[in-house]
């Protein structure tokens, strides 16, 4: 068999098609053992891997016009892998993997330094202040194929690394090394009723979010389609979820801090 | 053994540490974090085979097609079904968090009885038999009518068993929660002739112009008019949202048109008025299927209506009223909606009217593109049951909330009305109330005046998985499973524009010592014997059901819904065989009559609205997932967030994120503020769905709830026709 090409896992959320519901964020809690406390208010304190953000143009009433961003792990591929994270991180608990451009959490080797929260400008990363606790009978649940974090560690979005693992066990099973794009897609992706989330290899040009995207990939993939761009682009973290819209206040809040709500 | 993380890792820092700085390939690494399943103190979800069974969600009208994945015999994860029409894969958030409603702690295990004040579990035979006791007593004293049941849907062979056992019994009071339906349902038949439910074709849709609906905030389907307004988009429709507040829907609608509250009626007229006084209705459409014209001009060419009079009343330019309705005529497939929010109110009988009357002028009715008369399946055919003469006579009683009378004629349930015809008389008119749905107790406006009401029910039963507020106040709790371990036939999806029938099936064996309510119904007139033993021929609701589904089980149980793909609109079924404008039965509702914010607005200068949200639920408890994921906007710690525009909150010195008291003519409640752009200087928004008594410490005690400040508001023909209140806020 040959060896599989190197991908380059990406997202392209459409801004203007999300309905700001928040399914991707509960799918994503169902898929990935999200824990939840009684209160869950102080979205600082909350882990979530997919915040959905409220976007404001700023204008007065009735010009007010408000914009939904859900943010995962915006996976920067930085230069050559040094994400912002992975480059802080004394532990090597979180890493970026040139075959598939995923930027992973070992939560055995976390030690909850918390260097990787303060470097991510996307406030991607979540600290455990607390043990998760399901209430009982709740904990059946849980998916298996996701482990469940502990009090100490830091954790984030994952592109669904498990599915990553279980589409290609399949595939080894029979007889294949590459996967076909719906073969791996992720909790968030197929959860949103609105469509607005596309993932893929933006590595290969039949995949649709390659096609949307049009990654220019010499340049640490900027986006080629005019109306796709991505979060904080001048930082030059390169990362892997980009964004399309057609309202250029949104593009331009786009290269903003974001507040977390 | 009890380790904590700091100790653990000083124990193997050293090997640690030399792993981490090898190059292994991360691949390998990360079977380390197997190791995180062994740490005693977090749980370590047992492995097993991974199996998908395709289900029907029925946590809201929507009635998706999801697949529900099983690890073993545990529900892990619900998804939606990508080959199914209503969703095509998408799932809702509340859909998303199905399974912690199946596994939640608060669920009622068994059923309860009612002693001194506190619940004690009792047998299934003794809940049973004591009911149908005192059912069978009252029977004998001559008075069926004064048994009532509410149930979530009047349609599938559950909603038929509840109204037969009720026909049988002799008490013509089923009824059905309110919706944006009841309204639509009673529009269709009085301009159509068809006894229909309302679909909306959106998916064909190149103008929507939506009168308050919260089409991305629970309005129909939502994940079918999610992709319908999506694909709008791409088809470079146009979408209008007329709404005082920026929702979700206004911030996705191409304009934001922020009308006076409670005006969506007036407006409407106001655009018949342009549309008929430029001569801009669909002429052939109007010309050959339509009648009674006239009588539309009458009414809508009013002075009242005119564009300068429309703009006064709804706060909106009447330049804007006369381009919207410019525009909207000359789109190529324009479509109006209604139904304020998720659609779970009803709103005003002549309100919907006027939206279906605008539909007809551009020729939108039973059309590609329009509102499309779905008719209600009639898969259900069980012989008459024989009837004795107590039951005979008591079907021949007017029905307790009124609805058929003389007063209400057109109306077929008022659930919004039984608090007021419970508070008449010495003794209520309900003597046993069954409740399978809709938690009223919650739901209904005037929590208060409501509670008072049902309080004086003698024997109150409640059918529902968990302890929720109308469960609390019952006499009786019998349990039903969840929708994740039962059968159900789903006929039809809120909205959706072609006939479907959706098959919820188990998913998982009961969990606890619960009874599907169609059992429930079977079980007791097996226990009173009789007429009421014959007329359920059958041992069980799914023996019933998969009997009566006949030669459609098969192919349902199979595929998990059947979609009639080849159903076409059917003709009018007016004498006239067109639709009405204005026939005898429309005449009394000619004089359209707007349904301003009850209270006095000297005492009460603010008026408050309320609004939905697709992150909490109405009458169902909201699982703890959606809880997290609810916006600190709406939720701060205990304290819920009521939306002024910056203006209003300046006028009362008031800041973002003050304490406030909102009080209205109805109650009182504690609020913080948060100041937006996106409201109508002069209104509080509240969302539907907190302040909520019962249910887990996720969701119970937090915010208030929205209905305990309003008030009933109902329009001539019953309805529910209320959505705002006048208010005041004062600093806390
Ligand atoms: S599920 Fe889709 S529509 Fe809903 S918030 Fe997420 S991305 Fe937006
Ligand atoms: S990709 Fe997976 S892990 Fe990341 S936000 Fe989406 S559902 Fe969560
Ligand atoms: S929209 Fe309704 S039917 Fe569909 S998943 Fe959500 S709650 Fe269930």
């Amino acid at each position: 068999m040959d060896q599989p090409k190197n991908k380059r896992y990406g997202m392209v959320i459409d801004l203007d098609k999300c309905t700001g519901c928040g399914a991707c964020m509960v799918a994503c809690m169902a898929e990935n053992n999200i824990p939840f406390r009684d209160d869950d208010t102080d979205k600082l304190l909350s882990v979530s891997w997919m915040h959905v953000y409220r976007l404001s143009n700023g204008k007065p009433f009735p010009h007010a016009e408000e914009c939904f961003l859900p943010r995962p792990c915006q996976h920067c591929e930085g230069e050559h892998g040094h994400s912002p994270c992975v480059s802080v991180c004394p532990a090597t608990a979180t890493d970026y993997d040139m075959h598939t451009g995923i930027v992973s959490q070992i939560y055995t080797r976390c030690f909850g330094c918390r260097y990787c929260m303060a470097a991510c400008p996307y406030h991607v990363r979540q600290f455990n202040w607390w043990d998760p606790v399901w209430p009982e009978g709740m904990e059946r649940a849980l998916n298996p194929d996701v482990s469940v974090r502990m009090r100490g560690v830091v954790e984030k979005c994952s592109f669904c690394y498990s599915r990553y693992q279980t589409a290609l066990n399949r595939a080894y099973l029979e007889g294949r090394r590459e996967l076909s794009e719906e073969e791996y897609q992720t909790a968030c992706t197929q959860a949103c009723p609105a469509g607005a989330i596309v993932f893929g290899d933006l590595n290969n040009p039949a995949h649709r979010v390659h096609q949307i995207v049009k990654p220019d990939l010499a340049h640490g993939g900027r986006p080629r389609n005019p109306k796709v761009f991505r979060l904080l682009e001048r930082l030059g973290t390169h990362p892997k979820v980009y964004y399309l819209t057609r309202r250029d206040w949104v593009r331009r809040a786009g290269d903003n801090e974001i507040q977390k709500t | 053994m009890k380790i904590d993380r700091r100790s653990f890792l000083a124990f193997v820092f050293g090997g640690a540490a030399g792993t981490a700085l090898s190059p292994l390939p991360w691949k390998l690494t990360d079977d380390i974090s197997i190791w995180t399943q062994n740490w005693p103190w977090t749980p370590v979800p047992p492995k097993g085979e991974t199996t998908y069974v395709a289900s029907t969600c029925t946590l809201c009208p929507g009635g998706c097609g999801i697949r529900v994945r099983r690890v073993e015999d545990r529900v892990v994860k619900i998804e939606g079904r990508s080959d199914h029409p209503v969703n095509r894969g998408g799932i809702c958030p509340l859909g998303a968090a199905g399974v912690q409603l199946l596994y939640s702690p608060w669920r009622v295990r068994q059923p309860l009885k009612k002693v001194d004040g506190r619940f004690v579990p009792v047998s299934w035979d003794q809940a049973i038999g004591e009911i149908a006791g005192e059912l069978r007593e009252l029977r004998e004293a001559g008075a069926p009518e004064a048994v009532a049941w509410i149930a979530e849907t009047d349609r599938g062979t559950t909603a038929e068993l509840i109204r037969r056992f009720l026909t049988v019994y002799g008490s013509p009071n089923f009824i059905r929660t309110p919706s944006a339906q009841d309204a639509w349902e009673t529009a269709l038949y009085l301009t159509q002739g068809q006894r229909a439910t309302a679909g909306f074709d959106l998916e064909r849709v190149s103008f929507l112009l939506s009168l308050g609906s919260g089409l991305l905030e629970g309005w129909g389907a939502p994940p079918f008019v999610f992709r319908a307004c999506g694909a709008l988009q791409d088809r470079n429709g146009r979408f209008v949202q007329l709404e005082p507040r920026l929702s979700k829907t206004a911030a996705k609608a191409h304009q934001w048109l922020p009308l006076q509250p409670g005006t969506e009626g007036t407006l409407a007229f106001g655009l018949i008025h342009v549309i008929l006084k430029e001569g801009l209705e669909r002429k052939p459409f109007v010309a050959t299927r339509t009648a009674g014209l006239e009588d539309l001009k009458r009414n809508a060419l009013r002075e009242a209506f005119a564009p300068e009079a429309v703009a006064q009343a709804t706060g909106l330019e009447a330049k804007t009223v006369v381009e919207l309705a410019r525009a909207f005529a000359a789109a190529e497939r324009p479509l109006a909606v209604c139904g304020r929010g998720a659609g779970r109110v009803p709103g005003g009988l002549q309100e919907t009217l006027a939206v279906h009357f605008l539909n007809a002028l551009v020729g939108s009715v039973n059309v590609e593109g329009g509102v499309i008369a779905v008719p209600e399946p009639e898969y259900i055919r069980w012989p008459e049951p024989e009837m004795d003469a107590v039951a005979s006579q008591g079907m021949q009683t007017p029905r307790v909330d009124g609805a058929g009378s003389e007063r209400y004629p057109l109306a077929r349930y008022l659930l919004n009305r039984l608090p007021e015809a419970l508070l008449q008389g010495e003794k209520p008119a309900v003597r046993i109330l069954f409740v399978s749905g809709g938690n009223p107790l919650y739901s209904l406006p005037d929590s208060e005046r409501t509670a008072k009401a049902f309080s004086r029910i003698p024997l109150l039963v409640s059918l529902s998985p968990f302890l929720d507020e109308t469960a609390a106040a019952a006499h009786y709790v019998l349990p039903a499973p969840t929708y994740l371990e039962r059968w159900e036939d789903v006929p039809g999806a809120a909205g959706f524009p072609k006939p479907l029938i959706g098959l919820v099936r188990p998913v998982v064996a009961p969990r606890l010592a619960t009874m599907p309510t169609g059992d429930v119904v079977i079980r007791l007139a097996q226990r009173l014997g009789g007429t009421l033993r014959a007329a359920f021929p059958w041992e069980s609701h799914e023996v019933c059901l998969r009997q009566t589904l006949a030669a459609a089980w098969e192919p349902l149980r199979k595929n998990g819904f059947v979609l009639d793909e080849s159903f076409r609109p059917q003709p009018f079924e007016t004498a006239s065989r067109k639709f009405e404008f204005g026939n005898a039965e429309l005449k009394p509702l000619a004089e359209f009559r707007p349904h301003p914010a009850p209270g006095d607005p000297g005492v009460f200068k603010l008026t408050l609205v309320p609004y939905d949200s697709l992150r909490l639920t109405a009458a169902l408890g909201t699982p703890p997932f959606l809880v997290k994921a609810l916006e600190s906007e709406i939720l701060w710690k205990n304290d819920i967030r009521v939306e002024i525009h910056p203006q209003t909150a300046r006028d009362l010195g008031l800041a973002d994120g003050a304490d406030a008291r909102l009080i209205t003519p109805r109650g009182e409640a504690r609020v913080k503020l948060y100041l937006t752009e996106g409201i109508r200087p002069g209104l509080v928004g509240m969302a539907r769905g907190l302040g909520r008594g019962a249910h887990d410490r996720y969701l119970a005690g937090k915010g208030a709830s929205a209905n305990r400040l309003l008030a009933a508001v109902e329009d001539s023909s019953g309805f529910e026709a209320g959505w705002g209140i006048r208010a005041r806020l004062e600093r806390a």
